[in-house]
């Protein structure tokens, strides 16, 4: 598969939304893994590293569960290509910015990526739409028990898989998934939900990770620790944290429902407004009108069947997508004109809002 | 102030004070504000505390300098990036790193998934070599006894080997 056919075919975080996604958008597990008597990415030679590089591609696109799938080095791919990896979740920042001897194989579906020679020689992750760890944990698994077939990982048994960073150590998982928080930020509680979650031993990040914003209230919350636990008690763990947020969330939203009302029909309903007649918008202000028709949809203003087109434009109003779009490279200012008339085109479909099941 | 505190990254006035509690151990990092801000302390979301400890805990001194045999890096190095350079480095790092996996993770041993596979290769592998090695040397040393029986053993090894791998498959 090329790049191009990637990009355009139906991919899971864009096209297979339901309401049993209603909080988390997105389940996520990665798996670090290094060959066996090999110096980690950040330090090994050119050579070597090209060397990694072949011996894990081929091992990897080998994969059935990689038939038909992308496998390339980072340094065919362009510029405006990883962009468009990175704003899906498919690749890091890091792995985009990579030199030569980096690579990635991502399956037809989008759901399997194995980045290589990211900070670690391979990074297995599979990302599914929806609160669903278990399905996520079971692929994960698989897919990692039959690289170990034809790949020596660095494992020692008191320390477990070996990775370039001792933050990693051990199981070197980190599961993940994506919330949409709104009434958590609406209701000025998010700071607290931080603190709490940061206490308990997880990260809280923004929508492309590390150091980002959370524009649309959208959080990725995962685990930090990853040595002296087993794979399915940090996900447990993890899974008991995060089912305490999504009732803080849904308790919010009734909450929102019963004292302010008239004040968030009035969010949602001027969302929809500037959405189909806007004509500068820039990606926060997108991310952050989106966030309130996907609560809208949640609360029933508008019907179910709308979701996924609002997490798939969670996703196209990103700069990368949006030049993609429009088929030319294009500024800051410009892009917010392109991402205008998108979104103006796309909630030309979008039925009115009816708030009779949310006004009170 | 009598006892003002320094940062512990690079010794100036500390001025952001910072505790965690992670898994009922407290953690405590004194900083300046210029590292504060650097470290990104200041932005709750994109903060980990773990990298900080890491940087900050190792000791500064490169007394009788650590270095990896395998790949060459030393403390120095580790100190600089907060990343290993190879797997043999948590060998040559082991007596500075166990601290600090202490204040980092749940424990300090793994429990979770094993490579069974792998490492079921891995003995068979150096089981094959420990034949070959013993073969040649009764070769040599003319003991034709024990070297047909390590002929024999060899060559039931890889049978089995090699059954098994058709099994796999």
């Amino acid at each position: 598969m090329k790049i191009n056919e990637l990009i355009d075919a139906p991919s899971e975080l864009t096209d297979t939304a339901t309401s049993k996604s209603a909080v988390v958008l997105m389940t996520r597990i990665r798996l670090a893994r290094n060959l066996a008597r090999h110096p980690f990415p950040g330090w090994a030679k050119e050579a070597e590293g090209r060397a990694v590089l072949a011996a894990c591609l081929q091992a990897v696109a080998a994969l059935p569960q990689m038939k038909r799938g992308l496998a390339v080095g980072i340094g065919e791919l362009s510029e405006l290509e990883k962009q468009i990896l990175v704003e899906r979740h498919l690749i890091s920042r890091e792995l985009s910015h990579g030199k030569g001897a980096a690579g990635v194989v991502i399956s037809k579906d989008q759901s399997c990526v194995v980045m290589i020679n990211e900070e670690d020689h391979l990074r297995i992750q599979v990302l599914r739409a929806g609160f669903c760890f278990k399905k996520v944990w079971a692929t994960i698994d698989a897919l990692d028990s039959e690289l170990e077939e034809n790949l020596d990982f660095a494992f020692n048994p008191r320390l477990g898989y070996l990775t370039a960073c001792p933050t990693n150590l051990g199981t070197a998982i980190r599961a993940s998934t994506m919330m949409h928080l709104p009434a958590l930020v609406i209701s000025g509680q998010m700071e607290k939900v931080v603190r709490a979650v940061n206490q308990l031993g997880m990260a809280v990040r923004g929508l492309f990770g590390e150091g980002s914003d959370a524009s649309g209230s959208i959080f990725q919350i995962s685990n930090q620790t990853t040595l002296g636990e087993t794979e399915e008690e940090i996900i447990k763990h993890l899974t008991g944290v995060l089912n305490t947020i999504i009732e803080q969330e849904l308790n919010a939203r009734e909450k929102l429902l019963e004292g302010e009302s008239t004040k968030l029909c009035d969010k949602i309903g001027r969302a929809y407004g500037i959405l189909q007649n806007g004509f500068l918008l820039n990606s926060a202000e997108g991310m952050n009108l989106l966030s309130l028709i996907r609560l809208g949809i949640d609360l029933g203003v508008f019907p179910d069947s709308q979701r996924a087109l609002v997490d798939r434009l969670f996703i196209e109003c990103q700069p990368g997508h949006i030049q993609r779009h429009s088929r030319r490279a294009a500024e800051a200012a410009q892009r917010d004109v392109l991402r205008g008339e998108m979104l103006r085109t796309e909630f030309e479909k979008v039925p009115k809002p009816d708030f009779s099941n949310a006004a009170r | 102030m009598a006892n003002s505190l320094k940062c512990d990254l690079c010794g100036k006035p500390a001025t952001v004070h910072l505790t965690q509690i992670v898994n009922n151990k407290i953690h405590k990092v004194d900083l300046c504000e210029a590292c504060a801000q650097a470290k990104g302390v200041t932005d709750p979301s994109g903060f980990s505390l773990a990298d900080l400890l890491l940087k900050g805990s190792l000791n500064p001194e490169p007394q009788g300098e650590i270095r990896c045999e395998a790949c060459g890096l030393t403390q120095q190095d580790f100190k600089k990036t907060g990343r290993f350079g190879c797997p043999a480095c948590y060998e040559a790092f082991s007596g500075a790193l166990d601290p600090i996996l202490d204040s980092m993770h749940k424990g300090t041993s793994h429990v979770g998934k094993v490579p069974q596979k792998a490492l079921e290769r891995r003995s068979l592998y150096e089981r094959l070599t420990r034949l070959e090695t013993d073969l040649d040397q009764a070769i040599k040393a003319e003991r034709y006894e024990d070297a047909a029986r390590y002929r024999d053993e060899l060559h039931q090894v890889r049978q089995a080997a090699n059954g098994k791998s058709k099994n796999a498959k």
